[in-house]
């Protein structure tokens, strides 16, 4: 029998404001334990949320962004549940009345475009976290801290539209891509950012019900959901062909050993008991508000893609990987600012630098070649300065040490040789070094030729310039 | 009856509640009788009135995203009953 899988997925992606959602206290990554807090995210008696006006504008952007429909009335509810790293022992959180829903999301998988549904989007706030080791010290019991209790947190649920784990990468890919866009999340996984858990079941090809889910947590890359949704329907359609039913559970990611665990909870642990947040009042957003934020709404890598294309005059491949990434992007149109051949840079930025900051395990922004340094090499190219042989060790000691392309030129005496008569000269001591090659050249071996080009490279260290060398090389021998 | 006991003993469990047989006998009846106000309550015809939202005639109360100074740790670990290093401390949480 053939199955067919069914992954919807929900990420947490943590809002990019300056306080928390409900109080004051800092949402900087990063400090000591425990000093972001007070009585209002720790839920000390007596005090009252206030809700972040940002968090609230940041939400409904995601929202326009994503298509999703945003309620004109939404509210908090509890959700609660006992855990160490919940101090109110409730989760401030949203239930009935989401701030939006019923959006979607296109993606590109194997050239195809894709329409995944969005359920909804709802604010909570985050929790805290727990330490079951210092480093990798042993403590004789579990450390909390608070710091990131509060933090405003917006959950994303997809509908269970995904059939594979590349749909649910490239889902994830262009998520992050939009809230990068947006900038109202810093979308970092290992920091914790952004989360991503996964509901996934399988079922006979053709069949329309779906089968018994498993929820899959901690993956904390988007490589590893897609290896953990792999193991996943793996491991259950082998439960089912062994005559076995698939038991609905959450099951825990193991990123070592690439497998997944059953986390043998009580299914009563589920029951949260939603009830209207008391001490917050409804969000109420009127068509005024909405027009206003949908204005300051910038353009997002679909559009900028489309003006790639038309204003550069670059391929949609070209355009589609500079502008997947808001980075990659502005560091682009930087290089071509007042650069009049946007292909060659992208030539470079997709090719060379793409590969060595991978390489280097970096991103853009960490580059050492700043869009001055890539504008500059490629004036000196165009120049004639260097060739684009030379230019590549040029690349490479920008790369690593950020030295200014002309800097490198003269240092490492890289200038390329156009002068006729020093290349004719040259190419005169070739020929005469290599009368076995001319011979077969002018027998017809038109290979040979390109043997010769490379001793006269070889003997000016790959200076000489190539079209000159090629044309006084043909002239001599004809 | 409109609760069973056995259902007062659940929502005991969740809310990390012990009970004893007096006491689930006594929430067993209490509860009973606040569900049996509510039938009364949901015997009025409310057809043609808006749920209430919330008490307060009141929405879109914010705060700006400034931060404010958060309190000192020695002042929000001090009725904390364990902590260590600058945490707060618990049981081992085996996950
Ligand atoms: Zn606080």
């Amino acid at each position: 029998m053939k199955f067919e899988a069914v992954i919807g997925l929900e990420v947490h992606a943590q809002l990019k404001t300056k306080s928390k959602i409900f109080c004051g206290c800092s949402t900087q990554f990063g400090a000591e334990p425990n000093t972001q807090i007070c009585p209002v995210c720790t839920g000390m008696p007596g005090v009252l949320p206030v809700l972040n006006k940002v968090a609230i504008e940041y939400i409904i952007k995601t929202s326009l962004a994503l298509d999703c429909k945003v309620n004109p009335l939404s509210r908090f509810a509890r959700k609660q549940y006992f855990y160490p790293d919940l101090p109110k022992n409730y989760q401030i959180s949203q239930y009935d009345q989401p701030v939006s829903e019923h959006g979607y999301l296109d993606v590109q998988v194997d050239g195809k475009t894709k329409r995944l549904g969005i359920t909804r989007i709802h604010l909570e706030e985050d929790a805290g976290k727990l330490l079951h080791e210092v480093g990798s010290r042993q403590i004789d019991g579990s450390y909390v801290d608070l710091n990131r209790t509060g933090v405003p947190l917006m959950e994303i649920v997809s509908e269970p539209d995904m059939r594979t784990p590349q749909e649910a990468h490239a889902y994830l890919i262009a998520l992050k891509s939009i809230l990068e866009y947006l900038d109202v999340s810093d979308c970092n996984m290992e920091e914790g950012s952004l989360r991503c858990d996964a509901n996934v079941s399988i079922r006979p090809v053709g069949q329309k019900e779906f089968g018994t889910k498993a929820e899959v947590k901690n993956m904390n890359s988007f490589k590893g959901v897609q290896k953990a949704l792999e193991y996943e329907i793996a491991r259950q359609i082998k439960v089912t062909e062994e005559g076995e039913r698939i038991v609905q559970e959450t099951r825990l990611w193991d990123a070592d050993k690439e497998m997944t665990f059953s986390m043998r909870s009580k299914e009563e642990a589920h029951d949260y008991r939603y009830f209207p947040e008391p001490d917050l009042v409804p969000v109420v957003v009127d068509e005024k508000w909405l027009a206003a934020i949908k204005a300051t709404l910038p353009e997002l890598s679909s559009q900028k893609k489309e003006r790639f294309v038309k204003e550069y005059s670059l391929p949609e491949y070209d355009a589609g990987v500079l502008t997947a990434d808001k980075n990659l992007s502005e560091y682009f149109e930087a290089t071509i600012k007042g650069y009049a051949n946007p292909k060659a840079a992208s030539n470079w930025i997709m090719t060379e630098l793409l590969a060595q900051l991978n390489a280097a395990n970096k991103t853009i922004k960490e580059s050492l070649i700043t869009p001055k340094h890539m504008r500059e090499m490629l004036e000196l190219i165009d120049k004639g300065t260097i060739s684009g042989k030379i230019a590549k060790t040029v690349f490479e000691e920008m790369f690593a040490s950020g030295k200014m392309p002309d800097v490198v030129v003269k240092e490492k005496g890289l200038v390329q040789i156009s002068d006729e008569g020093a290349i004719a000269k040259i190419i005169e001591e070739v020929l005469a070094a290599n009368a076995k090659s001319v011979e077969e050249y002018k027998a017809g071996k038109t290979a040979a030729l390109n043997f010769l080009l490379g001793q006269v490279m070889k003997k000016t260290q790959g200076k000489a310039n190539p079209g000159v060398v090629n044309k006084i090389l043909k002239d001599k021998l004809s | 009856m409109k609760i069973t006991k056995k259902e007062v003993e659940y929502v005991a469990r969740l809310a990390r509640l012990a009970l004893s047989e007096a006491e689930k006998e006594k929430m067993t009846a209490q509860l009973d009788s606040i569900l049996q106000y509510m039938d009364k309550l949901n015997s009025l015809d409310t057809k043609n009135v808006e749920p209430t939202s919330h008490v307060l005639p009141l929405n879109n109360v914010w705060r700006e995203d400034k931060v404010q100074p958060s309190l000192s740790r020695e002042e929000m670990l001090a009725n904390a009953p364990e902590q260590a290093e600058g945490f707060y401390k618990v049981k081992k949480v085996i996950e």
